[in-house]
């Protein structure tokens, strides 16, 4: 059986309107191949979660969505406009509707809790300053930081962190937020919150959710589909039900973390027992 | 066969003196929307200015000491002593003051301005902005590129005042020469328009060379610390070397 990871699984149909298109993307960074020929639909209003191995390109499809970096082929569609051919002007304004949380939480580091939540809205909105502080206040609210607002970053944990980076994200009630590893440091209590966050965030206000995660049972609770990349292909794309009982062995392997399977534990490298210097010791 | 290029020390000098001016063009292309940011410029004039002002007062004090005992001393042999002013000043209107301000920045502003930008970039505090739709040309590095245009001058002016008050503390006050004499021959030898307008036009020359090396090193680091500190490095030493060779073509075309 090929372990050759398929570019259209049963699953993966396009949907009607998706918020996010993309089509025959392909990446080469470094000399390695991240992607190759890639297709993928994300609907409006939904979860998505984008799991797979580390180095798999999960954050650099998320950079590719958000036109942080271009791809060497391909189309990505973002509502309706095509991010790798955006100006600057017009990326800026796509990215107004976007809420981004960056993996090491990329906080402003010379600004309060209260300072970083309020930064977009002090740039782009003009809003009286009632207003920004109540907002504010509310988002930090709904992450359990009310009472850290007048800290500064460096007196945070990073899991704290994490979670100021998530208010900051959604301050705005952004079109589309994507999550790049939200659950890292997250104690049990912060993660069930959080959790519960995105799925109301995306229930009421029709928010649409990237996910960019390997917890598989947070992802199980609240993802409604799920996109399983590997070798620079999608190797799986379904709801956590149907992953859960694929029979790829991309799947298998994923969602019972075993070390034998097509993906490789290991980094490449030479032969071990070489390395180590005791080739032919036995002889 | 292999493509990798050899490296080339000129091609990669000029790769970079291209780049750079290409972010100049970045950044003035970007100041219009930085003066939304009206309160980060002020921010950083007082960051790369009034935070300098205690060096630069050192300096000028004790270079201005310096020069009234060395002039003091050859002026003496030719008994033109009289004119310890007139030369003290000319020195620091023409070239120590906006020179060696412009050396001073670097080292105490310069340095600063690129690892706090580097340390952003590694960060990933501009990419973060980026993502909130807030250009960091505008936001993080014009306010930067201002706040040096307007503080060198104003600290090369401190600079030689302090450098004649020190002049005058060595000349006048210690070794006796007279304080009318002192005043008189330096305000009838030195033209404002000249000398001290010429040397306010050099230091806003340096404050443009060595803020846009120090917010273009920073910009452009690799981000790891090594990056940052090479990038530190590379500050001083690139801005050291333009100021020298800027001062060279600017006196050549002022004289």
């Amino acid at each position: 059986m090929s372990s050759e990871p398929q570019a259209t699984i049963a699953g993966n149909a396009a949907s009607p309107d998706p918020l996010i298109r993309v089509r025959g993307l392909s990446t080469v960074l470094n000399g390695k191949t991240i992607f190759d020929k890639v297709d993928l639909d994300i609907p409006r209003g939904r979860i998505t979660a984008v799991m797979g191995p580390s180095g798999t390109g999960k954050t650099t499809l998320m950079r590719h969505i958000t036109g942080q970096l271009a791809p060497d082929a391909g189309e990505v569609w973002v509502d309706g406009q095509n991010v790798v051919k955006l100006d600057r002007a017009a990326l800026f304004a796509l990215r107004e509707k976007i809420g981004y949380l960056f993996q090491n939480s990329a906080l402003l580091t010379d600004f309060s809790v209260f300072e970083n939540v309020a930064f977009p809205l002090r740039q782009h909105l003009g809003l009286p300053e009632v207003i920004v502080r109540n907002l504010v206040l509310t988002k930090l609210q709904a992450v359990g930081l009310r009472g850290a607002a007048g800290l500064m970053p460096h007196e945070l944990s990073g899991g704290m962190m994490r979670r100021v980076a998530l208010a900051r994200a959604i301050v705005r009630d952004p079109m589309l937020i994507i999550y790049d590893e939200p659950f890292v440091g997250l104690d049990p209590i912060a993660l069930n919150q959080i959790l519960k966050l995105i799925r109301t965030l995306n229930d009421t206000l029709g928010i649409t959710s990237i996910l960019v995660a390997h917890e598989l049972a947070a992802i199980s609770r609240i993802a409604d589909s799920i996109f399983l990349l590997a070798g620079g292909r999608i190797a799986a794309h379904g709801t956590p039900e149907q992953l859960a009982k694929g029979e790829t062995p991309w799947t298998k392997q994923f969602f019972t973390g075993a070390a034998d399977g097509p993906v490789p534990f290991q980094y490449p490298a030479p032969d071990y027992a070489t390395q180590l210097g005791l080739a032919g010791a036995g002889a | 066969m292999s493509s990798v290029r050899k490296p080339s020390y000129l091609l990669d000098g000029v790769a970079q003196v291209g780049a750079c001016s290409l972010f100049l063009l970045q950044i003035l292309k970007a100041v219009p929307a930085s003066l939304r940011h009206i309160r980060e410029t002020v921010r950083q004039v007082w960051f790369v200015g009034a935070m300098s002002l205690t060096i630069i007062m050192t300096c000028g004090l004790f270079v201005g000491m310096v020069l009234g005992l060395q002039l003091y001393y050859v002026l003496s042999i030719f008994g033109g002593t009289a004119a310890l002013g007139t030369v003290v000043s000319l020195s620091l209107y023409r070239e120590l003051g906006p020179v060696v301000t412009a050396l001073l920045f670097a080292g105490r502003a310069g340095t600063s301005i690129t690892a706090e930008i580097g340390l952003m970039r590694a960060t990933d505090q501009i990419a973060a902005m980026e993502m909130m739709a807030v250009d960091p040309l505008a936001y993080v590095i014009a306010p930067r590129f201002i706040a040096g245009l307007i503080a060198m001058p104003m600290l090369a002016c401190v600079f030689n005042a302090l450098g004649i008050f020190g002049a005058h503390l060595v000349g006048v006050s210690w070794l006796g020469l007279d304080n009318g004499t002192f005043w008189s021959n330096m305000t009838s030898s030195v033209d404002v328009w000249k000398d001290v307008i010429n040397g306010v036009w050099k230091s806003v020359a340096f404050g443009a060379v060595c803020t846009l090396i120090a917010t273009f090193q920073g910009y452009t680091t690799a981000p790891t610390s090594e990056g940052v500190a090479y990038a530190t490095t590379r500050t001083v030493v690139f801005s050291s070397i333009a100021t020298l060779a800027l001062d060279f073509v600017m006196t050549a075309f002022l004289m």
